[in-house]
């Protein structure tokens, strides 16, 4: 029978869980030992940066946290890879890309602390990314939009959009990459494939062998990497986003890692993961294996690994005491921004309001 | 100057503001080549090209979320839900993102785009092709919901919608799209939003509509004119944020309101409005409120459609029982 369409998905991976190198065509990158310490000093500041977090949630400080640990070279991988006039739209656990473009700690304890301003990066270039998108794949969308406006406008910039292995069941993301296609789109979608949405494991979120195929079926080039390789991850990055930068159009990335923590701070995935498949997962740990590369490589020791700790603990406290030194807004500040300007309707519930307030002041 | 119908006021506004503003872009199903189903948008490809004025995949959730991706990056995105009853799939998109881009990033990112969308019923169209659902965005904060009633207030509120900085939801009445033409100068002249037209002064009775209705009041005004019944017609044109001002001043003078909506009943736009005289306005009330709406059952298919619009007749029995009573 003739065939009508065929398809392979390629696996990339350039160092394994025992941080050995499987092929010898490093990318340029990769070759600059600089450049990888550099890497594995945003890893280590990304998992110093979680545990803070958690343990802010844990003692009341922090609302719900969705943790980010064994993320790190796929998060890190991604915003490394990225130009500053890039512009990434992630879901709510990509803080080592963030972190990368600018976004400060302050600003994550912030948003889950239950303050708007936490959202308003101050930095660039995180400053023109979009926000944290808590409903599942939308910001796919925002993505593809952004992208059509590069195309419009003639501007040499991608979007990109992260999702879990959940959320690339949502329509939204099979809508962005299936627009990105039709259009030619500049635009990179990954999939960080964590192995769970919350409590339902990847062998019933998808019939499907990869997650990356998914970008076939819109006609983009889709490949699976080692999530947990930042040299595989930062490869596939750089090859999508010169393609889009060229007006070659979009891809896909999946990167296969895993989660090692609770999705949020709110659930405890003891109750549906066994201890066996958490602790097997801590073996090909991301951190770990490019400690020891680069160890191998007399580019790290003990006593590196040392003071970047307590430089990353300095570095948190810091950002924790401005958080937890922070006022909450005035209840005016709930009104001010629903519009560019508040209604005329608007301004009499917001005087109200604050009428309210006076009197519980006095 | 030849006179237009709505949709032709429509299309002259998008076509102007295109022109001048190389930030508005065009998008939706059917919007490019055909011209929209309706021909909203027929001719705009021609002058401002396929990226300007684009086709997009048949998915009103992938229009929703692009409308806010290139929004959010400022270009002044006009988005099209072919039928109002196909916006469902958008809802995400608007109530999560488009409506609090704004709000959640303390002004960093926001959203100032159009989305339109044909509503109502009244020509015969099938299943789902004649909602009235513009209450399930008036409860959203941080959108505009704004129905014309006229080739000229389609021209200007249009204008208006394009310009304003937020999420505007522009809900265009199908049933009068070609129901008659008026002159409509193509100045780029924009109406205000957040403003109700009175477009009828009268003294007894208060009629309060929006969308297609309009018509009926204004035709239902003669008739109660000719029994000796003075009615003053508002046309809220813009629903949220409400200008209720206007709203107030007049039934403060005649005492008497009668609400007229498409929609079904319950929890429908007109509720709000009886809400708000019941609060603000009750010392001045001759007679209870009167609301004549859809009833509050799914639009019938069109062999019994026009039984779910609000009639001529009905709205003159509601006023006057509004006078009867006080």
């Amino acid at each position: 029978m003739p065939i009508a369409a065929k398809f392979e998905i390629e696996y990339l991976q350039y160092m394994d869980p025992q941080g050995k190198l499987v092929r010898k065509d490093l990318p340029a990158f990769a070759k600059d030992l600089d450049t990888m310490v550099k890497l594995y000093k945003l890893m280590v500041s990304t998992r110093v940066f979680d545990a803070k977090s958690i343990a802010l949630q844990r003692t009341g400080k922090l609302g719900t946290y969705a943790s980010c640990l064994g993320h790190e070279a796929a998060h890190v991988g991604i915003g490394s890879a990225m130009k500053p006039e890039d512009v990434l739209a992630p879901s709510y656990r990509e803080y080592g890309a963030q972190l990368f473009r600018g976004v400060q700690p302050r600003e994550v304890y912030m948003y889950w602390g239950g303050d708007e301003r936490g959202n308003d990066y101050q930095n660039e270039p995180a400053r023109h990314d979009f926000a944290w998108s808590v409903p599942i794949a939308t910001q796919c969308l925002h993505a593809a939009g952004s992208a059509l406006a590069f195309k419009i406008r003639g501007e040499k910039r991608v979007a990109v959009c992260t999702i879990g292995d959940g959320g690339s069941s949502k329509g939204d993301f099979y809508g962005a990459i299936n627009i990105a296609g039709a259009q030619t789109l500049p635009m990179v979608a990954v999939i960080v494939n964590n192995q769970w949405a919350i409590s339902v494991p990847r062998r019933i979120q998808s019939g499907a062998k990869t997650l990356a195929q998914k970008g076939i079926a819109a006609g983009l080039p889709s490949i699976q990497v080692d999530g947990n390789d930042i040299i595989a991850v930062r490869k596939a990055m750089e090859d999508a986003l010169d393609r889009a930068r060229k007006g070659d159009g979009a891809s896909v990335i999946e990167c296969v890692t895993y989660r090692l923590g609770d999705p949020t701070t709110a659930d405890d995935a003891r109750r549906y993961r066994g201890k066996d498949e958490v602790e097997d997962a801590w073996t090909k740990d991301p951190v770990k294996r490019l400690r020891v590369y680069l160890e191998s490589q007399k580019a790290w020791n003990e006593k590196k690994e040392t003071a970047l700790q307590e430089e990353c603990n300095e570095w948190m406290d810091n950002e924790v005491n401005a958080y937890l030194e922070s006022k909450a807004q005035t209840v005016g500040a709930m009104f001010d921004y629903t519009f560019a300007e508040v209604p005329a309707d608007l301004a009499k519930q917001r005087d109200l309001a604050l009428s309210l307030e006076q009197k519980v002041a006095h | 100057m030849a006179a237009i119908t709505l949709i032709e006021a429509v299309t002259q506004a998008l076509a102007h503001e295109m022109k001048h503003d190389d930030s508005v872009v065009v998008l939706g199903e059917d919007v490019g080549v055909n011209g929209g189903v309706f021909r909203a948008t027929v001719g705009l490809q021609e002058k401002f090209g396929e990226l300007r004025v684009l086709d997009t995949p048949l998915d009103e959730t992938t229009i929703a979320g692009v409308t806010v991706g290139l929004a959010a990056q400022g270009m002044k995105p006009v988005c099209e839900a072919q039928f109002e009853g196909f916006i469902y799939p958008m809802m995400e998109q608007i109530c999560c993102h488009a409506a609090r881009l704004r709000n959640r990033t303390r002004g960093r990112i926001t959203c100032p785009a159009v989305f339109r969308a044909p509503w109502g019923g009244g020509i015969h169209a099938p299943e789902h092709h004649s909602e009235a659902n513009e209450h399930l965005f008036t409860n959203v904060p941080g959108l505009r919901v704004v129905l014309p009633s006229s080739p000229a207030r389609a021209y200007g509120l249009l204008l208006a919608a394009i310009r304003d900085p937020d999420p505007v939801m522009f809900f265009e009445p199908k049933r009068i799209y070609r129901q008659y033409k008026e002159e409509v100068p193509d100045d780029g002249e924009a109406l205000p939003l957040d403003v109700c037209f009175v477009l009828r002064d009268g003294t007894d009775v208060t009629l309060v509509t929006w969308g297609a209705e309009v018509k009926e009041c204004l035709e239902a005004a003669d008739a109660l004119a000719s029994d000796g019944i003075s009615a003053e017609v508002i046309d809220l044109a813009t629903l949220t944020p409400l200008d209720f001002d206007t709203i107030a001043e007049s039934v403060q003078k005649t005492g008497r309101c009668v609400i007229v909506q498409e929609a079904p009943k319950t929890a429908g736009f007109g509720a709000e409005i009886a809400a708000r005289i019941a609060e603000e306005c009750l010392y001045d009330l001759l007679a209870p409120v009167m609301r004549v709406s859809g009833w509050d059952i799914h639009t019938p298919l069109y062999r019994l459609e026009m039984k779910q619009l609000p009639s001529v007749a009905r709205i003159v029995e509601a006023a006057k029982r509004t006078v009867a009573a006080g």
